[in-house]
């Protein structure tokens, strides 16, 4: 059994708060950079702000955006590693971002009630997400993700007969009334099946995903391409001023399903889509 | 092309909406929370610490300045938010908004009779925009943290004028 102290967690886990809020992935700088040379007027002057902004943050190790987003940490846990010290992998990641979020300069954007909104004032409580795995070591990718985005998402319960077409339909129907105003270019994680309250997270899930990755399955390789298209047909464009560049890309992710149900939950992100991935 | 925002109080028709603009002047910044608490205030008879009459509101709530920065970053939120208290906040005198996205039809139309601007920001791009920013300081609710109201002093800031004087509107809905 290998053990990895919970202080070491900690520290990770405040140097990834930082460093997915300076630094937008590879994957998702390039396919903006490409998009630029697609566009003309506004858009294409949006495309490079955010282009340039990318490279302010990332000289000046500042935040990208000034939300600086829920801390969401999805976490594969191996069968043979143990946590070492007084936390458990819930708190060491918790600590993590209290203190990573104070040490950097970071918003904190929670508060501790729905309805009372006091400020928690480190950005905790994380969502931590943890899957059990085989091995010795522990895999932690961080997504903090804005608000503005989150509160364009949508879940809907749709009955079996109207497969396809009904999530195709909800999903440009989501990106055209809300996702609209949530920072396009979006990427937006599509997931089908499960139940009410797997489907959420299958399509948060679904966003961690590289830009340029293809979806093994080649049912739903093809279907992200054509919903790709539509959504960029949709002409909303980069910052819903028109153009070409509404979406990077749409990724599904499936789950088995009750023979009564078809969830299907959108998840919208921003073009300031951060994610970053260590592993122990 | 720049603009000052002392001018446009003159002559708020000098901008139409989808032109490109650097803007220099007085801004307030005011999210959800910011906003209620000001009408709270006006509907209890008390005083706001700053004047509304002939303001601009930016919609934003900045990451915690680092010792030597005038200002953490700073972009823009999501306008649509802000539409439930925009009527009242607009007979206040209000004449200048700035946030990101569209704005319902009704706000549209309220901003048009007002004959106020309001200025989109691009979103997501708060580091390029905080250089803008030369002064900044807290002037209310400094308890709400990162939605307390700040007065910032803005120069060159790259907007799109999104709903202008004469009705003009960028945005499909």
């Amino acid at each position: 059994m290998r053990k990895i102290k919970s202080k070491t967690i900690i520290s990770i886990v405040e140097e990834l708060c930082a460093g997915a809020n300076f630094e937008l992935p590879e994957d998702v700088l390039t396919s903006l950079e490409h998009k630029v040379f697609l566009e003309n007027n506004i858009a294409k002057n949006v495309l490079k702000e955010i282009v340039e902004n990318a490279s302010i943050a990332k000289k000046e190790q500042i935040p990208l955006c000034q939300d600086t987003g829920t801390a969401n940490f999805f976490v594969k846990f191996g069968k043979n590693v143990r946590i070492d010290g007084e936390e458990d992998i819930y708190s060491s990641i918790n600590k993590g971002v209290s203190s990573g979020y104070t040490k950097y300069y970071l918003r904190k954007s929670i508060v501790s009630d729905p309805i009372e909104r006091d400020n928690t004032k480190d950005n905790t409580p994380a969502n931590i997400y943890l899957t059990l795995v085989d091995g010795d070591k522990i895999e932690i990718t961080f997504l903090p993700k804005g608000g503005g985005s989150e509160n364009a998402s949508a879940l809907e319960m749709f009955i079996p007969s109207l497969g396809w077409n009904g999530v195709k339909e909800f999903t440009l129907s989501v990106v055209n009334n809300k996702g609209r105003n949530a920072c396009p270019p979006l990427i937006i994680g599509l997931g089908i099946g499960g139940d009410f309250s797997s489907v959420g997270l299958l399509s948060k899930k679904a966003l961690l995903r590289k830009i340029g990755s293809e979806n093994i399955d080649p049912f739903y390789n093809k279907k992200e391409k054509e919903l790709l298209k539509d959504i960029n047909n949709l002409n909303i464009g980069p910052m819903n001023m028109g153009g070409k560049t509404t979406a990077l890309a749409i990724f599904i992710e499936t789950s088995p399903v009750h023979i009564a149900s078809l969830p299907v939950a959108v998840s919208i992100q921003c073009h300031s889509c951060r994610r970053k991935t260590v592993v122990i | 092309m720049r603009v000052i925002l002392q001018d446009l109080l003159l002559d708020s028709k000098t901008i139409k909406a989808g032109q490109k603009i650097l803007l220099s002047g007085t801004v307030y910044t005011a999210r959800d929370v910011a906003h209620k608490k000001i009408i709270d205030i006006l509907d209890s008879n008390g005083e706001l610490p700053f004047n509304l009459k002939n303001s601009a509101i930016y919609y934003c709530g900045p990451t915690p300045s680092k010792p030597g920065s005038v200002i953490g970053v700073c972009g823009p939120t999501t306008s649509a938010r802000m539409d439930i208290f925009t009527q009242r906040i607009l007979k206040e005198g209000v004449k200048f908004f700035i946030g990101k996205g569209s704005r319902s039809k009704t706000i549209a139309n309220s901003i048009k009779e007002a004959g106020a601007i309001y200025f989109s920001a691009t979103g997501g791009v708060a580091a390029l925009l905080s250089k803008t920013v030369k002064t900044a300081d807290v002037v209310a609710f400094e308890d709400i943290g990162p939605e307390a109201v700040y007065k910032i002093e803005i120069e060159d800031m790259p907007l799109i004028v999104a709903i202008d004087s004469f009705g003009g509107n960028i945005f499909n809905f």
